[in-house]
């Protein structure tokens, strides 16, 4: 159990998807003008985080790393499908993306309204992909069960939904200030996003997972 | 198309276009990648070679996709090409591909690449549509790089790996300069960014946001 948090923990502070690795970066620049929205994406992504991330860690253990296959039969014991990952990942991202949308028109139509807009975005948003590559990067040395990919697909979740939130809400205050015309917009969008990273760095070197 | 608006479609993404300044695409992998000139330079090739490519492919193929599912046959072929490139990465250019890690898978979900494929590829003929693969890739390799060398001059003394600022210079040797430590932390890489779009949009003042 304290594994779980410590890797949910991690996730969220250290290992944040926008201040330490800039994934994600695309939608949470250009859906972070208002805080409503940016709440909306962000609950999307965890969602959609907390189901691929699981999915493929399924694939990768049971069907495409070295000697995966051998739960099949002996003789496709030796076969290393690694190689196919990228494609099967992506795979999975769109149609799970596809699925979600569905199901959640037809039994939460409220939510739906909500998501919208994002759902069908968010199959090609870097941190749903950057998640299952960093799964099968740290899978074995890092994460060892089905528990502990659990809370780091959470946990990654909740650290996006949180850095797009805070830059939602600091952008919606900076309308009032006279920011040089050049940096307007993006450019000092980019800047406090540095900053609000550096702030995060102090979290940095703290080890919760051995 | 005749030579003249082949020429527009080359320069505009160096300029006014520029996918990672101006269209804020692909900038997940832009930043996490510089800390090094190097391991940019073989992003943004890497970039360049499955931009031009798919552009190509998708443009090929642009009158036989059934609208409804262009998107899914967009991420496969990014995907085949980019395993492509991973491999190739890995076979000739190991360290460099050990240094990249996930940021080579990521190239899948670059909004460049499906962005170009939308706006570009799928209503041009393959020639234009290579030569827009290749002036997006370069624009944003250009990015890559400014930053990069920036990063690597004052975080590591070094260009290219060679080493630029004289080693008497060095505390340690009983001269007066250390290298900044914060500029290879991720956040100086959003503000690098930051002062690129500033300079940018001081000079082309039509790029200004209200």
């Amino acid at each position: 159990m304290e594994n779980f948090i410590n890797i949910f923990v991690q996730s969220i502070f250290i290992d944040n998807m926008i201040f330490a690795y800039f994934l994600g970066m695309c939608s949470y620049l250009a859906v972070s003008k208002s805080v409503k929205t940016a709440n909306g994406l962000g609950i999307a992504v965890t969602f959609v985080l907390l189901i691929t991330v699981p999915v493929n860690y399924l694939l990768n253990k049971f069907i495409l790393s070295e000697g995966a296959l051998a739960w099949a039969s002996q003789s496709l014991g030796g076969i290393d499908l690694n190689f196919l990952s990228f494609i099967v990942f992506i795979a999975v991202i769109a149609w799970i993306v596809q699925v979600v949308e569905m199901v959640v028109e037809k039994f939460a139509p409220t939510l739906y309204n909500q998501l919208g807009i994002f759902l069908p975005l968010i199959a090609v948003n870097c941190a749903i992909m950057g998640a299952s590559l960093f799964m099968q990067q740290r899978v074995g040395d890092v994460y060892h069960s089905f528990g502990d990919i659990l809370a780091f697909a959470l946990g990654s979740g909740v650290g996006w939904w949180l850095a797009i939130v805070g830059i939602a809400a600091i952008r919606e205050k900076m309308k009032y200030s006279n920011v040089p015309k050049p940096l307007r917009g993006l450019g000092i969008t980019f800047m406090v996003t540095g900053l609000m990273a550096i702030a995060f760095m102090s979290f940095m070197g703290i080890k919760l997972i051995n | 198309m005749n030579s003249n608006s082949r020429l527009k479609v080359f320069t505009t993404p160096f300029n006014s276009g520029n996918p990672v300044t101006v269209l804020v695409l692909g900038i997940c992998s832009a930043l996490a990648v510089t800390v090094k000139l190097q391991p940019a330079f073989v992003m943004a090739i890497s970039v360049t070679v499955v931009t031009a490519f798919s552009n190509v492919i998708i443009s090929f193929l642009r009158n036989t996709i059934p609208n409804s599912i262009r998107i899914i046959v967009q991420l496969l072929v990014i995907a085949t090409l980019v395993i492509l490139v991973n491999e190739i990465l890995k076979a000739y250019v190991y360290d460099v591909s050990k240094q990249l890690s996930v940021y080579v898978g990521l190239i899948i979900t670059n909004c460049i690449l499906m962005g170009r494929l939308e706006a570009f590829a799928l209503g041009n003929k393959p020639i234009p549509a290579f030569i827009d693969g290749i002036a997006n890739g370069m624009g944003y390799g250009i990015i890559l790089i400014i930053v990069a060398f920036f990063r690597e001059l004052f975080g590591s003394g070094t260009v290219f790996g060679i080493q630029v600022i004289p080693e008497s210079w060095y505390v340690t040797q009983g001269g007066f300069y250390l290298n900044n430590g914060l500029i290879i932390l991720p956040p100086m890489a959003l503000i690098i960014l930051g002062c690129i779009i500033w300079i940018h949009r001081s000079i082309n003042k039509d790029l200004q946001e209200k």
